[in-house]
């Protein structure tokens, strides 16, 4: 699950990290008045960031500074007024702009080639990492937390040293082991600081020190781990999450919607990503990904048939079950009944086969199914009956 | 020979007595897999599967009742890595995660106690492994394999079975096929399997089947280019119409610079000496035309 910058904010700060103060506004008048207070408290300007779960906030004009309340008000209006690679902007972010003298790239990340926490630095801080990876990969420095001790002090130390920030060698220990720390607390895939910043501070006698700042943040968390921080529920963004999304996750099935005309229905995430492949292979377009899980019961295969259903552009279903913990039986069941209650008519091509495949054969003839015996057969009929139906 | 299991492997399933683990514990004693004892606290002294199997309160006390030398583990995912510890412990060498949803830091740990314990994790998340006629843990379907010399190995489960159907079909028998599990952390990757069917006696070809994310595909596909070089090796990777961006984490992507499509999967195998199958059902055909005449 990803979640919003302010709110990867307040999850760091939590961990005693060290964040410039933000405010969050939805309209351009609560920009202005969340600019007044920085500036009236001393920033010489704020900057305004648009609160979108995409990259390329920067490129798109989503980040924009003002150097007084009224120009905060025009420039939150015109990245309210923005889309983000097809995102509406609904909030931005407000805060005293930074004065950076230095800026990095850091991040803790799980590697799966290794199977460890990997700690992750740049001394290019403010550019995509990707495009660092593609461009210089010399210039990343990579460093493995130990699996069952956790990133050691000296790790950290050596991170602080090859990206330049040896005189900020304590406060960089500190936010590598609190990036880490943090990376645990939330059970997150990613806590990424983009740029993590030595920035100047004019204190209250005038004086100019330098301090680090964790200036961005971008956390992403593990769904498989939310049961038990339900907490962080409550950060998930109902605006940026399409409903039909939403009601498949609820339902526990794994559900992302396309542009095509023919609904898939399948257990297992291999087996839906074939069974796309297959259909466009055969001529067509899947219009969705759904993948019922394992052991899938009657009533979820009931919801799946809903959600595919409700997309208008399907005019064709194929359901493609191999069952291994699931049993063919339960989803013929399911089918049987999500058919007698559905919403329209629209053809079905079926086919289940494995654990109790026999039993749903028996099922599904009954009930005048028409069904199909192997996959490539499966993806032609549904392209076939698609094809039908768009003529 | 075959690799992982084998008529000899004696089987304990933890959460015998639970929905999933009865009933494929069952479909598992029935393909003649030497289940040997079921594990679920608090339950020590019953039996299970109708009497057949002996249920015990601790792994420790099943291996050294039953002489268990390989977990089967059906336990929720709260409680799976603890489950898998406890096996490793017990001096279990062959532990089958086949829960799905365990958060992906928990097992971390996990894969490195169970490196260091000598025992070899398969999964999370994964189906299990069956080499025909001889043994299967796991949620296989034992009715879609035939015996026989192509080792079969892939990162999905229901795929699987399409693949292995497929190839029983066409008379393409295998000597083990093994889900290795589509989690972010495993315990075995393509790699070690490789290198197992590699030094198996009774493996002739290799089959492999992948999906987008990751590079571990890559990985065992530069491996065998050196080390399977005069074998028949067929691949087929899932995925070539995702979404991009939809679940490959931003971490993946950058760590392996440019893999982890389907494409640069695909032109990685081929460069190693794979043929690239468009479905499943082409992989007999490929084999045939790699040399394979088992």
């Amino acid at each position: 699950m990803k979640i919003q910058e302010a709110d990867a904010k307040s999850l760091l700060v939590a961990q005693g990290l060290p964040v410039p103060p933000w405010e969050v506004a939805h309209t351009a008048v609560e920009a202005r008045v969340a600019a007044e207070r920085f500036l009236s408290e001393g920033a010489q300007q704020v900057v305004i960031k648009a609160q979108v779960l995409v990259g390329g906030r920067g490129k798109a004009g989503g980040v924009k500074l003002a150097g007084f309340a009224e120009q905060a008000e025009l420039v939150a209006q015109s990245i309210l007024d923005l889309e983000i690679k097809g995102i509406p902007v609904r909030k931005v972010l407000v805060g005293p702009a930074a004065d950076i003298v230095q800026e990095v790239y850091l991040s803790a990340v799980l590697d799966r080639a290794s199977r460890k926490i990997l700690l992750m630095g740049s001394a290019e801080g403010g550019v995509e990492i990707e495009q660092v990876a593609a461009e210089r990969p010399d210039a990343i420095v990579t460093i493995h937390a130990d699996p069952l001790l956790g990133l050691q002090p000296y790790q950290a130390r050596e991170m602080a040293f090859r990206l330049g920030l040896g005189a900020h060698l304590k406060d960089a220990v500190a936010i590598a082991t609190g990036l880490v720390r943090t990376m645990r607390a939330y059970d997150a895939d990613l806590v990424e600081i983009n740029p993590l910043a030595i920035v100047n501070d004019i204190g209250v006698d005038g004086l100019v020190t330098q301090r680090l700042q964790c200036l961005d943040a971008k956390i992403t968390l593990d769904d498989s781990a939310l049961y038990r921080h339900p907490e962080l529920e409550a950060l998930r963004d109902p605006d940026e999450e399409d409903p039909a999304d939403k009601e498949a996750r609820e339902a526990g099935l794994t559900f992302i919607k396309l542009d095509g005309t023919i609904g898939c229905m399948v257990n297992g995430a291999g087996l839906a990503m074939t069974t796309m492949d297959l259909v466009k292979r055969a001529g067509g377009e899947p219009a969705n990904f759904l993948d019922i899980g394992g052991g899938a019961r009657a009533d979820k295969v009931a919801e799946a048939m809903r959600l595919i259903l409700a997309d208008p552009k399907v005019n064709a279903i194929l359901v493609n079950i191999f069952g291994g913990i699931t049993r063919g039986d339960e989803v013929a069941k399911g089918l049987i009944e999500a058919r007698a209650q559905q919403s329209r008519d629209v053809p079905m091509v079926v086919r289940i086969v494995g654990t109790n495949a026999a039993e749903a054969a028996i099922l599904l003839e009954e009930a005048q199914f028409v069904t199909a015996a192997t996959l490539d057969d499966a993806a032609a009929q549904a392209v076939a009956a698609s094809k039908a139906g768009a003529a | 020979m075959s690799i992982l299991i084998d008529k000899k492997s004696r089987v304990v399933v933890h959460g015998l007595t639970g929905r999933e683990g009865s009933f494929h514990g069952a479909a598992m004693l029935e393909y003649g897999t030497k289940v040997v004892a079921g594990m679920t606290p608090g339950k020590g002294g019953q039996t299970a599967l109708d009497g057949k199997i002996p249920v015990f309160d601790t792994v420790e006390d099943a291996v050294r009742e039953t002489g268990a030398d390989t977990s089967c583990i059906f336990v929720p995912a709260a409680g799976a890595p603890d489950a898998v510890m406890e096996a490793a412990a017990a001096g279990v060498k062959t532990i089958f995660c086949i829960t799905e949803g365990i958060p992906a830091l928990d097992m971390i740990p996990v894969v490195a106690l169970v490196q260091s314990a000598g025992a070899r994790l398969i999964g999370p998340n994964c189906p299990g492994a069956t080499s025909p006629g001889r043994a299967k843990v796991g949620i296989i379907p034992g009715s879609i394999h035939r015996e026989g010399r192509v080792g079969v190995v892939s990162r999905s489960g229901t795929l699987t079975y399409e693949a292995v159907q497929a190839m029983s079909d066409a008379g393409i028998g295998q000597s083990t096929c093994v889900g290795i599990g589509g989690d972010p952390v495993i315990g075995t990757t393509f790699f070690d399997i490789l290198q197992l069917f590699a030094a198996d006696s009774e493996t002739d070809a290799i089959v492999l089947i992948g999906e987008i994310g990751g590079a571990a595909e890559e990985t065992a596909a530069a491996w065998a280019a050196e080390h399977l070089r005069d074998v028949p090796k067929v691949a087929f990777i899932a995925g070539r119409t995702a979404p991009e961006g939809k679940r490959m984490g931003h971490a993946g992507a950058i760590i392996s610079g440019g893999a982890g499509t389907a494409a640069s999967k695909v032109a990685a195998l081929e460069i190693a000496g794979f043929r690239v199958a468009a479905s499943p059902t082409e992989l007999p055909q490929l084999l045939r035309d790699a040399g394979y005449r088992g």
